[in-house]
């Protein structure tokens, strides 16, 4: 009996000289929650934007419930009944749940708002999903605003869903919500398709996974008995050993003291509340919490790019707060923050390595003049240094993969022999191999006693790598623990704002 | 007290150009692009229609043609800013370049000719039975031309159709977040489209208000700098219709201010009051922007919308 | 239906080609009109070419035209560069041919090199401030510089004829409306026939070049028009730069104001920007923000804006044709933009496991 609902064929899509999805056939049931495992430049998401309609495949076709399928568009795919909840949420912020669910739907011409306030309660019911559709977008948390992104492809009439990296945002608890919904689905003969790279998740929810690697299918396998092992085996293709190295290092004394810290966002509500903890020469402090809970205020209220309430942030004993970044940077400490986009906070996307490790130095030239010869000099060496792939020299930033852009920006910040670095999300979608270049970089740091706070969104490695993790939720401190004492289902709780004293039981 | 009457009265037919100008405009920015040839297109309707005004005779067709000329300008400009995805600021500024040049061009002939009687006829003064009763108010926006009450009707048109219908909705969508618009299946190019086109024409019925009713003529430059104002108008109005009517009364008050001083022996060089209209807003700019609740308008506005963006 | 896909990154060369390409097409458009409203098209090139170096007399006037509007397209350049929308250099112009007109009018008994120097460093000033203004609102409140500086040509031009009209009305002009005119102690001398502008010219474009990449204010410059955020992280305090540059590029107009007020009309008008504001927007977008290219790209307009000038009488072609050639020229150019940065291709046939060709 044929259960297949989608079956993707021979599929392949170029993206200028780089394979992104190389003649991939796979094909997907009713009624299953079906994984996309791989790592970063797998292919799953270009995969994925192909069967909801984003890309144009190069070659191939798509068979949806037996009949070949044009999808050119994502009004196509609704059509189709395949609908996507990506990883940039693509809602209005200051439109309601409501607007933003019927926009784009066929109607009457004027729209009766309370037929449709009622008809997207009862969709609310029937998965038990908690929205009010008159809420703005903007006023929802991360959570909600996918639930509700989910709820208008339920609403479009989509019977296969596609998740894009759906839990990179939500607590383990919210996790578990989610899967809940997921489960719902997969009762109403729903095909959930999720595109991951957690493991343990994978194996929580999915009935059958699909490995990609590098483009190419790899093998679908049952999700029976499976070991962690054979996926990752699979997704890396050969058997490497994962482990990361915590460095032990005899510590100093501390370098950074943050006191009672407050700052306040844009929209003049408490991004930082009563912030303290200290750093110590030669330590890994990690940062943990869902996204928005602080950590970029606290990056920036250190760099001086924010403006603060009320505290004191102490670094060899002298306060920071009021200082310049400029100052800052000259005094020793370094900041480099990977956002989403990869681009665009650290790095100028258009010009080449050179006068991007010019950016950090340049100032310290006297006089009006600029010259390139040292940052040329030092951009040589970091490729050399870090293997950075790179066609010239010359080449735009932008241009690199996104693993080569990190290592610059990461290489760059440890050339201006700081002590103190902070970082945020430097492994941000790399793979293994150059996700462990950069903890190497970060433990010779380490070694020479230079101070680091580490603020990552996965919590094995936060706990394999740092000495000690500091969650924040909302704002404030939840917990400050030691690294090897603590566990997953600790640090969420502690994310989703538990005090870290009704949480540990043996502190 | 009458006199003052008389002044709003006729604040409302030199603000008439400006609000038409001024929804166009906020329909175009609503989608996501900002068009800064409005001046160029109000030339080119105020030309069209009154060529087509001249030639036939005929009110509907002159404002038919008045925005079908503003609509070709309107055109060229989604073509480039839309389907080539080219800067949106330049793009703008070459259409009122050219906008300038076409309706110069065209108009050499017209330069001095006269509108048909029927004109003066269609776009007499009508009242409004009972509404004209109110005190103040009556007067003063009831007692105007066909062209004024559409003017009128048009604002309150758009704005019923961005609160209340699917289309308006989908438009603001597109202006807002066009990846948004795009995975929820609008087609961002053809709104973008439609409603550029549609704001031209709105601009190009304003320029052809100032050479069909205000005047009446054709002059080189009858814009003066009006396209200009309106631009700043959407941003005073925050992009809402209705708010729109307030700023393009006020400022067609302004415009007519400088007479009214002198009757009241206020005595400024004409010069300076010349240049009141600019500083309000100067001053209207610098408010919004300092204002708490700062509205820079929809997100989208001014970037290029290409779905396979990597 | 053709598929529109983004370009990974096109040769310099190619570039350069596609851009040549775009100016021809204009041409050609150009040609059709002219053929349309009854005209030769080779003879109303001809023409303007005649009217451009037909004589010598003629030449210099079409360079006295490329010096303000390149020196000006390099002050729009600057500004541009951050993406600071300047479109206020009309009035940055007259703001500081005013500030020229005061020195001149009020000190023309210094002897010449120090009055001339003073008009200069006034007009650079006074032009400089007048686009301060907005940019200090946009750093601090975020205030949109596009219709800020925009309104702001208006009312210098309303001061400027108040002042014509008004306070420095010249008495011997017979009831005219009009400006004294400078004495010669005011006026620019000329170094080969040609106003000492030309040299002007050839130095703030060779600054602008060395400021853009040699100088910490260029790369500052480059870094912020590229991202506000990245600015900021590399510790620049972006409200200096943008000020810093934002004052250079309406010098820059400012210096042009005086210029066109001591050298060429020899008083100040009204007429003195003549739209070489908005004219100097086009040249320095037509540059592709590369100082060297600014006064080639103004001379090739100067052209034909002088060359339209002259088939005015000679083909009974109005003045406003200048304008839409001009309009057309800057919408092919614009155009053409779109085939560098992406390219079209024609759907794929989809085909049974079909090679991708």
């Amino acid at each position: 009996m044929n259960n297949t609902v989608v079956e993707l064929k021979d599929i392949t899509k170029v993206f200028g000289t780089v394979k992104a999805s190389d003649h991939v056939t796979v094909s997907f049931n009713y009624g299953e929650v079906h994984s996309l495992l791989g790592e970063n430049g797998a292919g799953k998401s270009t995969l994925m934007n192909v069967l909801c309609g984003i890309y144009q495949p190069d070659s191939g076709e798509i068979i949806i419930r037996g009949e070949r399928a044009t999808v050119r568009s994502p009004r196509d795919a609704i059509g189709h009944g395949v609908g996507m909840i990506h990883q940039h949420l693509k809602l209005v912020e200051d439109h309601t749940v409501l607007e933003n669910m019927i926009a784009g739907q066929k109607g009457s011409f004027f729209f009766n708002k309370h037929k449709l306030e009622e008809e997207i309660r009862a969709l609310c019911e029937h998965y038990d999903i908690k929205v009010d559709p008159r809420t703005k977008i903007k006023d929802l948390s991360i959570a909600e605003k996918q639930r509700v992104e989910i709820l208008k492809v339920l609403y479009r009439g989509a019977k296969i869903l596609i998740l894009d990296e759906p839990t990179a945002v939500l607590t383990p608890q919210e996790t578990d919500n989610l899967f809940k919904i997921i489960r719902k689905m997969r009762a109403d003969n729903c095909t959930i398709l999720i595109i991951t790279h957690k493991l343990d998740e994978v194996l929580e929810i999915s009935d059958r996974i699909t490995v990609l690697r590098k483009g190419k299918y790899i093998d679908t396998l049952i999700n029976e008995g499976l070991e962690p092992r054979t996926l990752t085996d699979k997704m890396v293709g050969k058997a490497t050993n994962l482990e990361i190295v915590r460095e032990p290092v005899k510590m100093g004394e501390n370098i950074l003291e943050v006191n009672d810290l407050a700052v306040f966002n844009h929209e003049n509500a408490h991004a930082l509340k009563d912030v303290s903890f200290a750093v110590k020469k030669g330590e890994i402090l990690g940062v943990a919490g869902v996204a928005g809970s602080g950590q970029k205020e606290l990056c920036e209220s250190i760099a001086g790019l924010q403006k603060i309430i009320n505290g004191q942030i102490l670094f060899n004993k002298e306060n920071l707060v009021g200082k310049t970044p400029r100052k800052i940077i000259d005094m020793g400490i370094s900041m480099s923050f990977v956002p989403e986009d990869r681009l665009g906070m650290g790095l100028v996307s258009s010009m080449d390595i050179t006068d991007n490790v010019l950016l950090k130095e340049y100032n310290r030239q006297h006089g009006l003049f600029l010259s390139r010869k040292d940052a040329k000099e030092q951009a040589l060496d970091l490729v050399d240094k870090l293997s950075i792939d790179t066609p010239s020299i010359d080449t735009q930033v932008r241009l690199l993969s996104g693993g080569n852009i990190q290592k610059v920006l990461l290489g760059r910040e440890i050339e201006t022999q700081p002590e103190l670095i902070i970082t945020a999300y430097p492994v941000r979608g790399l793979d293994v191999g150059s996700a462990h270049k950069v903890y190497d970089l970060i433990n010779a740091q380490k070694k020479k006693g230079v101070g680091v706070i580490f603020v990552g969104e996965d919590l094995d490695v936060l706990r394999a790598f740092c000495d000690r993790i500091m969650v924040l939720c909302d704002g404030e401190v939840t917990g400050i623990v030691d690294a090897d004492k603590v566990s997953r289902q600790d640090l969420g709780y502690m994310m989703a704002g538990r005090h870290m004293d009704e949480v540990m039981t043996d502190a | 007290m009458l006199s003052f009457i008389v002044f709003l009265h006729a604040a409302i037919q030199a603000g008439t150009p400006l609000l038409f100008a001024t929804v166009g405009e906020i329909v175009t920015e609503k989608v996501g692009n900002l068009n800064l040839g409005v001046e160029g297109l109000m030339l080119m309707g105020a030309v069209g229609g009154f060529m087509a005004g001249y030639k036939t005779g005929s009110p509907i067709i002159a404002l038919l043609a008045a925005a079908l000329t503003a609509m070709v300008g309107g055109w060229i400009y989604a073509f480039l800013t839309v389907t080539l995805r080219a800067n949106q600021v330049v793009t703008g500024l070459s259409i009122t370049i050219l906008g300038t040049g076409i309706s110069g061009f065209l108009g050499q002939s017209l330069v001095g000719e006269v509108l048909p009687k029927s004109f003066t006829n269609v776009f007499r003064e009508m009242s409004i039975p009972v509404l004209n009763k109110i005190p103040i108010i009556g007067p003063v926006f009831f007692e105007q031309n066909l062209f004024v009450y559409l003017g009128f009707l048009i604002t309150i048109l758009l704005g019923i159709y961005f609160n209340f219908t699917r289309f308006g909705l989908n438009a603001k969508t597109v202006g807002e977040n066009p990846y948004a618009a795009d995975a929820n299946g609008i087609s961002v190019s053809l709104y973008k489209y439609i409603h550029i086109l549609l704001g031209s024409a709105l601009c190009g019925l304003g320029g052809a208000y100032l050479s069909l009713v205000y005047i009446p003529a054709w002059q080189e430059n009858i814009t003066a700098g009006r396209g200009w104002i309106a631009v700043a108008l959407v941003i005073f109005s925050m992009w809402h219709p209705y708010r729109a009517f307030i700023g393009a009364f006020v400022f067609g008050g302004l415009d007519i201010i400088g007479f009214r001083l002198q009757e009241f022996n206020i005595s400024i060089s004409q010069y300076l009051i010349d240049m009141l209209p600019y500083f309000v807003t100067i001053l209207v700019l610098i408010f919004n922007s300092v204002r708490k609740d700062f509205n820079a308008g929809p997100k989208g506005l001014s970037v290029s919308y290409f779905r396979e963006e990597r | 239906m053709l598929r529109i896909s983004k370009r990974a990154e096109m040769r310099k060369t190619h570039q350069g080609l596609v851009r040549l390409a775009a100016i021809v097409a204009s041409l050609i458009a150009m040609s059709g009109w002219i053929m349309v409203i009854g005209h030769n098209p080779i003879m109303v090139y001809t023409a303007m070419l005649d009217g451009c170096f037909g004589s010598m007399y003629r030449f210099l006037e079409t360079l006295k035209f490329t010096i303000p509007l390149s020196i000006a397209a390099l002050g729009i350049m600057m500004a541009f560069k951050m993406k600071f929308w300047n479109i206020g250099g009309e009035g940055q112009i007259l703001m500081g041919a005013f500030a020229a007109t005061y020195f001149a009018l009020n000190f023309s008994e210094l002897p010449k090199p120090m009055l001339l120097l003073l008009m200069m460093v006034s007009a650079i000033v006074m032009g400089g401030l007048w686009a301060l203004i907005p940019a200090i609102f946009k750093v601090t409140f975020g205030t949109n510089e596009t219709v800020f500086t925009l309104m702001l040509n208006y009312i210098a031009l309303k001061y400027i004829i108040y002042l014509q009209y008004g306070p420095w009305k010249d008495p011997k002009a017979f009831g005219f409306p009009k400006i004294p005119n400078f004495t010669d102690n005011a006026i620019l001398p000329k170094v080969l026939n040609l106003h000492v502008g030309w040299i002007i010219l050839v130095i703030a474009t060779i600054i602008l070049y060395l400021v853009f990449h040699y100088t910490k204010l260029g790369f500052e410059v480059a870094v912020i028009g590229e991202s506000e955020n990245t600015a900021r992280y590399a510790g620049m305090t972006v409200r200096r730069v943008v000020m810093k540059a934002v004052f250079l590029s309406g010098g820059l107009c400012g210096l042009v104001g005086m210029i066109q007020a001591s050298a060429v009309s020899n008083t100040l008008t009204s007429e003195i920007s003549a739209g070489i504001g908005y004219d100097a927007i086009i040249v320095a977008w037509l540059s592709n923000m590369n100082p060297l290219a600014v006064p080639v790209v103004g001379f090739l307009f100067a052209i034909l804006s002088q060359g339209a000038s002259y088939i005015q009488t000679a083909f009974q072609i109005p003045q406003s044709a200048a304008d839409i050639i001009q309009g057309m020229i800057l919408i092919f150019a614009l155009s053409g933009e779109f085939f560098i940065k992406y390219k079209i291709s024609l759907p794929e046939r989809r085909s049974k496991g079909g090679q991708h060709a």
